[in-house]
C-alpha cells in the first residue's frame, strides 16, 4: 500500500515521525525564568514505553526540563517557553498556546520528590482524578481505584483500609499512592522528579521495581541525583549541564563509554 | 578517558595503585618468561627451578588484584573510564597469570631436557629463540600500551601476533620433517613442540592484553574483530 492509498483508506496524513517508537519529540526547547535562560536549545526524543533518565548536577535544568512537559511553569508569571514538545501519536505541540495545560496534565502525570498525598483517605486520593474527568458510577470509580492501586503495587497493602487517611501510610507507601493517583488518569507519559530521594533503600527498591513494570504501559521520564538509580532503571540517559543537553544516549553507552568529557567527569565523580 | 581528579582522593589513590600493581605484576611475568627461555636454551635446571618457584608469587598477585577489583566494584560502583580500567585490570591479570603458567611449562621442559642430558641437540632451537624474542617483545609492548593507554600501539601488537602464529606453524612443519628423517629425535622434538606452543600461547595472551587496552582506552571491544575492524576502531579515537 503506498502512502496515497493509505491516506485514502485511513483518512489521515502521514505523521512527521513515522514509527511509533517515539512518544515525544523536544525540538530546540528554550525556557526562561524572566530574563534567565534556564534551558538552552534542547533537542531530544522521548522513546515510547521506555524509561529516560535525566541526570546532571544541581541547577543544571533537569527539573526545569521535566516541568515543561506538564506545563507547571505556567503557574508562575514571567516564565516563557520557546521551541516545541510534540506528543505522539497525535503530533500536538504541548507548549502550543492553543493547548490547555489541564488537558496536558490529564495525559502526562507527575510524581514529586516528596510524597504529596491529599489530606484525605487513600481511596479519595486515587478517585479524585477519574471523578474530575467525569467518571461517576460508584462501581466504576471503585474499579478504577483498585486498578490504579494494583498498578502501583500498593493494593495488597491497603485494600483493607482504603478509607483511612493517606497520611498514615509510610513514606514509600505514600509515594506509591501518588503513583497510583497519577496512574488513575491513564497517563501516556509519567514524570518522576527524584521520586526516591526521601525514601529508604527498601522503599527505593520497590519504586524502582515499579518503574520497570510501568514501562509496559507508559513512557517515563525520571530526574534523579542518584546515578546508580539512573543506571539501574533507565533505558536512555540524558546528561544536562548548565541548561544544555550535553549528551543523550542509551544508558549502557552513557555509563560505559560516554563520548563527552563533561559526561565522563560527572558520572565518574571528577571535578567538572 | 578523563584524566581529571576525583572528588574522592582516596578513589584516585586506589585506582592508581591498582594500575601500578598490574604493571608490576606484568614486570614479574616478563622476567619469568625471559628466565624460562634462558633455562630451556642453556639448559639450566637451577634457573628452571626458580621459574617454577616464582610462579607462586604471580598466582598470589592475581588473587590479590582480583580481590581489589571486586572490592572497588562494591565500594565505588565505578562508571565509564574508571569501570573500563577496573575491568581491564581484571582481564589483564588473568592473561598475565596464564603467561606465567606458560613460562612454567617452558621451565619444566628445560628441566626435562637437562635431566635427560640429551645428546641430540634439538635442531630448531634458533627458530624457537626467534619466536621467543617476538612473543616476549609483544608482551613488553602490550604492557607499555597498557601503561600509556595507547590504542594505536595496542593495535600494532595485535597485528604482530600473526607473525608469532606463523613462526609456530613453521617450527612445527620443520620438526615433523626432522622426526620423519630420524625417529631418534622424536622425544626431543616433541619437547621442542611443547615449548614452541607455550611461546605461541604467550603471544596470544599478549595480544589479548592489547585488546583489553583498546577496551580501557576507548570502550570498544575488539576481541574476535577483523584487522580492518580494529583499525577502524582505533582510528575513530
Amino acid at each position: 500500500m503506498n502512502e496515497e492509498s493509505a491516506q485514502a483508506v485511513f483518512g489521515t496524513a502521514p505523521q512527521q515521525t513515522q514509527d511509533d517508537s517515539v512518544k515525544a519529540e523536544v525540538d530546540r526547547l528554550n525556557f526562561y525564568y524572566g530574563d534567565y535562560r534556564g534551558l538552552k536549545d534542547i533537542t531530544l526524543r522521548v522513546y515510547n514505553k521506555r524509561v529516560t533518565a535525566l541526570i546532571g548536577p544541581s541547577g543544571c535544568g533537569k527539573s526545569t526540563f521535566l516541568r515543561c512537559f506538564n506545563r507547571i511553569h505556567d503557574l508562575y508569571p514571567g516564565n516563557r517557553y520557546e521551541g516545541s514538545i510534540r506528543l505522539y501519536p497525535d503530533n500536538i505541540d504541548i507548549l502550543g498556546r492553543a493547548i490547555d495545560p489541564i488537558d496536558v496534565r490529564m495525559r502526562i502525570g507527575m510524581v514529586f520528590q516528596k510524597p504529596s498525598p491529599f489530606p484525605t483517605t487513600i481511596f479519595e486520593n486515587v478517585a479524585y482524578g477519574p471523578r474530575l474527568r467525569g467518571l461517576a458510577p460508584r462501581a466504576a470509580v471503585a474499579d478504577k481505584v483498585e486498578q490504579a492501586l494494583r498498578g502501583a503495587a500498593l493494593w495488597d497493602e491497603v485494600k483493607d483500609r482504603l478509607h483511612t487517611l493517606a497520611s498514615n501510610l509510610s513514606g514509600g507507601q505514600q509515594q506509591r499512592l501518588c503513583i497510583a493517583r497519577a496512574l488513575a488518569a491513564d497517563p501516556e507519559l509519567l514524570l518522576f522528579d527524584e521520586p526516591t530521594s526521601a525514601l529508604d533503600p527498601i522503599a527505593t527498591a520497590s519504586i524502582e521495581e515499579l518503574i520497570s513494570s510501568l514501562k509496559d504501559t507508559v513512557s517515563i521520564l525520571i530526574v534523579t541525583h542518584n546515578m546508580q538509580q539512573a543506571a539501574r532503571c533507565s533505558d536512555y540517559t540524558a546528561f544536562l549541564y548548565m541548561g544544555e543537553l550535553i549528551e543523550f544516549g542509551e544508558t549502557d553507552q552513557i555509563f560505559i563509554r560516554p563520548t563527552k568529557r563533561e559526561t565522563e567527569d560527572y558520572i565518574t565523580g571528577r571535578f567538572g | 578517558m578523563s584524566n581529571g581528579e576525583h572528588l574522592s582522593k582516596q578513589y584516585d589513590h586506589e585506582l592508581e595503585t591498582l594500575r601500578s600493581r598490574t604493571l608490576q605484576m606484568g614486570g614479574m611475568v616478563e622476567a619469568q618468561v625471559q628466565a624460562a627461555i634462558t633455562s630451556y636454551e642453556r639448559p639450566d635446571d637451577k634457573v628452571a627451578d626458580q621459574v617454577i618457584e616464582g610462579d607462586r608469587a604471580i598466582n598470589a598477585q592475581e588473587v590479590e588484584l582480583d580481590r581489589d577489583v571486586v572490592n572497588m566494584i562494591v565500594r565505588r560502583q565505578p562508571t565509564a573510564g574508571d569501570l573500563r580500567m577496573i575491568i581491564g585490570v581484571a582481564r589483564t591479570t588473568t592473561e598475565l597469570e596464564r603467561i606465567g603458567d606458560e613460562a612454567t611449562k617452558i621451565a619444566r621442559a628445560a628441566k626435562w631436557h637437562f635431566e635427560k642430558q640429551r645428546s641430540v641437540r634439538t635442531p630448531r632451537l634458533r627458530d624457537i629463540h626467534t619466536s621467543a624474542l617476538a612473543a616476549a617483545g609483544m608482551l613488553r609492548g602490550a604492557l607499555d600500551a597498557f601503561a600509556r593507554l595507547d590504542s594505536a600501539a595496542a593495535a600494532a601488537i595485535i597485528e604482530e601476533d600473526r607473525g608469532v602464529d606463523q613462526q609456530f606453524q613453521a617450527i612445527l612443519r620443520q620438526l615433523i620433517t626432522f622426526m620423519m628423517e630420524d625417529p631418534r629425535t622424536i622425544s626431543a622434538s616433541l619437547d621442542a613442540v611443547w615449548v614452541a606452543k607455550a611461546i605461541e600461547r604467550i603471544g596470544d595472551h599478549a595480544k589479548n592484553i592489547a585488546e583489553h587496552v583498546i577496551f580501557v582506552a576507548q570502550g570498544t571491544d575488539v576481541r574476535h574483530a577483523s584487522p580492518e575492524e580494529i583499525a577502524r576502531a582505533v582510528s575513530s579515537e
